[in-house]
């Protein structure tokens, strides 16, 4: 940070002047504008089709719109991120994820690749093309203001957010509000089914790196945070950072091997291709 | 009805409703007041959802039940929890051993993805939950995932998941005590493509029960 002490900042030339050397400043949790200015391309992609470059550290959040065919790739830096994520139609958000369908219709509650989230009329929002980590929720949902937590100021902003806080900040700036934070999925903490029931957190931190590719079936809103998950019992307010990166893709060909996967994968392409058959 | 269906309640009956086969219902439940939903020729889901009476942007939230109690199934004891993490109902009874909270509501839109494009024309608790919600200023925004009393959906080791055949009976109940004032809606489930109404949709009962005197 550059030293204060130079400035005057007693009237708007000075103040302007202080708040202009700022530029440049570089911090590991902020976006990168243009993404394509990143020095740490995804393999295989170019500057120009860069679309979101950002690190969210411990209770960031962020959010953004992607076309369809888009690819959005999180990494887990340094092991110990839990990106909370709720999906939207962009061009009509009453259209949104829908965790029960996701995995009643492609029978199975376990999130990985070759799965689709689904949205609650029977299309994909997305596609998990890759997934390295394996172990995710979508039983649980983000934590909220009143989640036990051994530690306190876990309100919407401050030092141990909540994550549906979070959340509800990104979908206001798309003018969504408290009915629009639908359930969603937390990725990189998992989740696992006991046979009594019993949900298994598995909290990690496990090695840095791990990685999560999704693609973008339609025009969409993706809503991120990066909060403790709803079930880790850890004293302290742990979230490393996790970082965004999204580029323009391909829309998925009617030989992609997971609109083919299954007659309900198969169907839930069909339902979208005739959506966006105008 | 006779008053076996009455046993264990508070003493003073307010509601007493037979909910037809694929009928939505909601109802106000005050604080303190008992719900009783019997499942009256057995094996008949019931798609639930609850509202903050005094700000419905406040919800049951299926997620947030799980978390708070770290377990998938509904059992006696469990406490229904709303989107703000405040406890909205307690399963004070239930003759069912477990019930589902992860299986959703089935809808036309998803009925395509299960079954095929030839059951989207069939009536589904989606429908029934937006019937009732337009009556009441709601609308789609306010479906998120419901609690399906009666509905068996176990989770396999690997994942694997699925509607599979019920484990309630004729005459079985669940009771519901509310820690708030809530609304209530019920979408008799009308699926007739798996077993969770055992391929044929009937009545169910609801019951609101309370300790005071009128």
């Amino acid at each position: 940070m550059t030293s204060m002490t130079t400035f005057s900042t007693t009237d708007p030339q000075g103040a302007r002047a202080h708040a202009r050397a700022m530029a440049g400043t570089q911090v590991e949790t902020m976006p990168t504008v243009p993404a394509g200015s990143t020095p740490d391309l995804p393999p295989g992609v170019t500057p120009e089709s860069m679309v979101w470059e950002e690190t969210i550290g411990a209770g960031g959040y962020a959010a953004k719109e992607l076309e369809r065919g888009a690819r959005l790739r999180l990494v887990d830096l340094r092991g110990d991120a839990c990106v909370s994520m709720l999906i939207f139609n962009a061009q009509r958000p009453i259209e949104r994820l829908n965790v029960a369908d996701t995995m009643k219709v492609q029978w199975n509650a376990y999130l990985q690749a070759g799965r689709l989230l689904l949205s609650d009329m029977g299309r994909p929002l997305m596609s998990i093309l890759a997934d390295d980590a394996g172990t995710h929720d979508a039983f649980c949902g983000p934590s909220n203001e009143r989640t036990p937590r051994p530690y306190s100021d876990c309100g919407a902003w401050g030092s141990h957010p909540n994550a549906r806080g979070r959340l509800l900040l990104g979908v206001a700036k798309f003018g969504l509000g408290r009915k629009d934070v639908h359930p969603g999925i937390n990725w990189f903490k998992g989740v696992r089914i006991a046979p009594d029931g019993t949900t298994i957190l598995t909290a990690g931190p496990f090695p840095p790196g791990r990685s999560v590719l999704l693609r973008a079936e339609m025009d969409i809103i993706v809503v991120l945070t990066n909060c403790p998950h709803v079930l880790d019992r850890r004293p302290t307010y742990e979230a490393t950072p996790v970082r965004i990166s999204a580029w323009r893709g391909p829309i998925t060909p009617a030989d992609d091997p997971i609109r083919n996967a299954t007659p309900e994968c198969l169907r839930a392409f069909l339902n979208i291709e005739e959506y966006l058959h105008r | 009805m006779n008053n076996t269906a009455y046993a264990g309640l508070p003493r003073t009956i307010r509601v007493d409703a037979i909910i037809a086969a694929r009928s939505p219902w909601d109802g106000l439940v005050n604080e303190g007041e008992t719900l009783r939903i019997l499942d009256l020729e057995g094996n008949q889901a019931v798609d639930f959802l609850l509202y903050c009476a005094a700000d419905d942007s406040e919800r049951y939230s299926a997620q947030d039940t799980i978390a708070a109690q770290a377990n998938i199934l509904l059992r006696t004891g469990s406490i229904l929890m709303s989107n703000e993490g405040r406890p909205m109902a307690r399963i004070s009874a239930t003759t069912v051993a477990y019930h589902d909270t992860i299986g959703g509501a089935c809808s036309c839109e998803s009925n395509t993805l299960r079954y095929g494009h030839h059951t989207k024309s069939q009536h589904a608790c989606v429908d029934n939950f937006l019937i009732s919600h337009a009556r009441d200023g709601r609308g789609k925004r306010d479906i998120v995932s419901n609690i399906n009393w009666f509905m068996n959906v176990p989770v396999e080791a690997d994942g694997t998941l699925g509607i599979v055949d019920g484990i309630s009976a004729p005459g079985l109940y669940v009771d519901l005590q509310m820690q708030m004032d809530v609304i209530a809606v019920i979408s008799n489930c009308p699926q007739i493509n798996n077993p969770c109404n055992g391929f044929n949709p009937t009545p169910v009962r609801v019951v609101i029960a309370s300790d005071e005197r009128v």
